[in-house]
């Protein structure tokens, strides 16, 4: 079960954190996105690396545990589903610093959605034991926005979406978020779902002793088949196509052929 | 081997009082033409489109300011500067060849230039000569993809070039800091040689064709694809590295290879050069065909990158940072699961060995633009830290870095070292020495900061550092070429036949000398 703080805070007067960190393996940020003849997805034949979100998470559960809260946090757990060659993003996040991983296996097309995401999420979180959940907002491939918000709601505990600070003290988790206009601090109670905002750190780079210690790592791989969450899709992509092609600019000499264009334009 | 060392040492101290005099900048060769206002309309009548190919300062209708010329009369630096007051930019070898033919029967100086981002002060005018930029003959010619060419005009930007070869899953054969603006013309002309330079050899193996057009407007036409052409003498290598002495290149076939669709970028921290050294050679022996760039730079550039570049602000090292050596390697292939399995077997042999301190390996595509940034930005960060002295030397691989300290005791022996630098204990101009390069091709760049241009720091260094070079068998330029920098020098490096030999090819393809003239080579 979903532990609530009450019953954490009764079973010790110290707080030992489990945090588990989903992280899903995308497209490479810096690759050209490229849409399939078919028009009904891109092409995936290209580099993949980590989400840059949840890249953001695992470092913000490596410093929690590392330096910002000593002692406090018991272990860091990452999970991803993902089909096989998604290992390699656990691999990272070991060698960034997290303990273990788990590795649902799914076929190579699959893109789980972010509901059957949150609840696979939940299936984990039910069967083990966490108190913090740490991940990206959202993933860069669907930017969806979802999974996190989701989870918070099938948990029925606390969600501090966006964030750009995060700080743990007894039992609770203050977070400052990033909203449109400002930033917004939240306090709550642990268990929380925590879904992180660029600002909040900069990810570092996999030391080569960590990168050799991280195979050594465990991670426990599991079959969708052998998992008991239904992760069939209910969505049908009807059609992915290229943002339209911005047009070149032009070159006016004086401020009343600046008007006079947008006068043409329809604009003013 | 002691006694012919020292042979040398006097040789070129010799040398040095012979060449002392030639350093200060040339004067002005009268045997060249001054152009006035009355030259123009003969001039323009070359171009198609004469508004955009002539911009002039000169007479009462001036189609340009002096600000507009300033970018073609002052290198990056800000080191260098000419006083052209007319820049042509020809769209056609056809417009190339007639402002040639122009310019030698009237005895009229030029300075072909490409992208501007020479570091010796071969592309910039000295005095009045005129100036011929490329810049606007941009276009891609032709590309084969299954002999793997590309036929350009030799003013398109090495990276423009080089994005569109990407869309075809090719490469350029050569990379280099200034990719953003140099032109590939400028690259073959001064044999530019760069990061990717290891891995796929130099322009003079890659280059497969050139157009060139003779100080006298004759246009040579080698722009043939072919890997193979043994009929005669092979011209084209005499223009490669010629810095624009010999004739102006308007048309560049290139050799390119597929793109490499796996790479990985790791950074070392080590503990001296000599661990340098090791992991240099089982690099090249673990990994093998997949080694595509093996860089090295010291403690003073790293402090440089990460004071003053704007892409590494933070820690790239837990145990790492304080080490006085780092080197970056990268790999490329075709497979990335065999290139993971090479790099991750000699990475843990490195680390276990003991070699290395610390170390990172770039996890996605970002992170390696990061880890190179390290490396890449070092002339930019140095740019602003102060005014930079820049040496480009070849030297065996095992010599190269002693370089460094030996320079920085010199300039603290003079009292020109500030404290805050390595070595430093004075309040001279001097802010730090640094070396950095490219360890796989023996090519050591040291820069100095200053907190300007200083005579009595020039002094301390030239002939000091050339002489250093001759001593370990170097070359006093590696990459960078002569241009006005380094031509009075160039006897370190060359000896009397070789450059008599220059000569003669000089005054047989220009006898006028009319093309960058006081560059590179020049009269006794």
């Amino acid at each position: 079960m979903f532990p609530t703080a009450r019953n954490l805070l009764r079973a010790s007067s110290r707080v030992d954190i489990n945090v588990l960190v989903p992280i899903k393996r995308c497209i490479d940020y810096a690759v050209k996105i490229r849409v399939n003849p078919d028009g009904k997805g891109v092409d995936t034949t290209v580099k993949h690396s980590m989400n840059p979100f949840d890249e953001i998470a695992v470092e913000e559960a490596i410093q929690l545990r590392d330096t910002k809260n000593k002692g406090l946090v018991e272990s860091i757990t990452a999970l991803t589903i993902g089909p096989q060659k998604a290992t390699d993003t656990l691999r990272t996040a070991l060698a960034m610093g997290a303990d273990k991983a788990i590795h649902v296996q799914v076929g190579d097309q699959h893109n789980v959605e972010p509901l059957q995401v949150a609840k696979t999420i939940k299936h984990f979180i039910d069967r083990d034991k966490y108190e913090l959940v740490l991940m990206g907002k959202q993933a860069i491939d669907g930017d969806e926005n979802a999974t996190g918000q989701m989870l918070a709601g099938l948990l029925d505990c606390g969600q501090a979406t966006f964030a750009s600070e995060l700080k743990l003290a007894d039992g609770k988790a203050t977070v400052t978020r990033e909203i449109d206009g400002g930033l917004e601090t939240v306090e709550g109670n642990l268990p929380m779902i925590v879904t992180t905002d660029l600002r909040l750190n900069e990810p570092r780079f996999a030391s080569l002793p960590n990168i050799m210690k991280a195979k050594k790592k465990p991670i426990e791989t599991i079959k969708e088949a052998d998992l008991p969450v239904d992760l069939t899709n209910r969505l049908e992509t009807i059609k992915v196509a290229e943002p339209a092609q911005r047009s070149g600019g032009q070159k006016v000499d004086s401020v009343d052929e600046v008007v006079s264009k947008i006068k043409e334009q329809g604009l003013i | 081997m002691l006694a012919r060392s020292l042979q040398q040492i006097r040789r070129s101290s010799r040398l040095s009082l012979q060449l002392r005099a030639y350093a200060s900048s040339p004067d002005r060769s009268a045997s060249f033409a001054k152009l006035s206002e009355q030259d123009l309309p003969s001039l323009a009548s070359i171009f198609s489109s004469p508004d955009t190919s002539l911009l002039t300062t000169l007479g009462d209708k001036p189609t340009a300011t002096n600000d507009d010329l300033e970018p073609f009369n002052v290198d990056w630096m800000g080191k260098y500067k000419g006083h052209s007051s007319i820049i042509v930019k020809p769209k056609t070898t056809q417009e190339v060849s007639k402002v040639l033919q122009w310019c030698n029967d009237r005895n009229v100086a030029v300075v072909p230039q490409g992208g501007n981002t020479g570091l010796v002060g071969g592309s910039v005018p000295l005095h009045d000569e005129v100036v011929l930029s490329l810049s606007s003959m941009n276009s891609i010619r032709h590309f084969d993809p299954l002999s793997g060419y590309v036929s350009v005009d030799s003013g398109i930007v090495l990276e423009n070039l080089d994005n569109y070869l990407a869309q075809q899953g090719h490469i350029v054969p050569l990379d280099l800091g200034a990719k953003g603006s140099c032109q590939i013309g400028g690259n073959v002309a001064t044999n530019a040689g760069g990061l990717r330079m290891l891995r796929y050899g130099s322009l003079h193996g890659n280059v497969l064709g050139l157009e060139v057009v003779l100080p006298d407007g004759r246009v040579i036409n080698g722009m043939k694809g072919l890997k193979k052409d043994n009929t005669g003498i092979d011209l084209k290598q005499l223009f490669i590295g010629s810095e624009g002495v010999l004739g102006v290149i308007t048309g560049v076939t290139l050799a390119t290879p597929v793109r490499p669709s796996a790479t990985n970028v790791a950074v070392f921290a080590l503990p001296d050069y000599e661990s340098v050294q090791t992991a240099f050679s089982s690099a090249r022996r673990d990994l093998g065909e997949i080694l595509s760039a093996f860089e090295f730079f010291d403690a003073a550039s790293y402090k440089l990158v990460r004071s003053h570049g704007h892409a590494a602000e933070r820690k790239t090292f837990e145990d790492g940072e304080d080490a006085p050596f780092f080197c970056l390697v990268e790999t490329s292939g075709s497979n990335k699961d065999h290139d993971d399995e090479k790099l991750g077997a000699f990475l843990e042999q490195l680390m276990e060995s003991g070699i290395v301190n610390d170390g990172v390996l770039a996890q996605d595509e970002t992170q390696i633009g990061q880890l190179w940034s390290l490396r890449e930005g070092i002339p930019e960060a140095a740019g602003k830290a102060g005014r930079v002295y820049k040496y480009d030397l070849s030297l065996p691989v095992e010599k190269m870095y002693s370089l460094v300290p030996e320079l920085r005791q010199k300039l603290a022996e003079k009292g020109l070292l500030a404290a805050e630098s390595e070595g430093g204990n004075g309040d001279g101009p001097v802010k730090t020495v640094f070396g950095f390069g490219h360890l796989g091709d023996g090519n050591l760049h040291i820069n100095i900061v200053a907190d300007a241009y200083r005579k009595e720091v020039e002094q301390v260094v030239e002939p000091y550092i050339y002489e250093l070079v001759a001593k370990y068998n170097g070359s006093i330029s590696a990459e960078h070429g002569l241009g006005l920098m380094k031509a009075p020098y160039v006897a370190y490096s060359q000896d009397a036949p070789s450059l008599d030999l220059m000569r003669t090819l000089k005054k047989t393809l220009d006898p006028k000398g009319i093309l960058n003239p006081y560059k590179c080579v020049t009269a006794e």
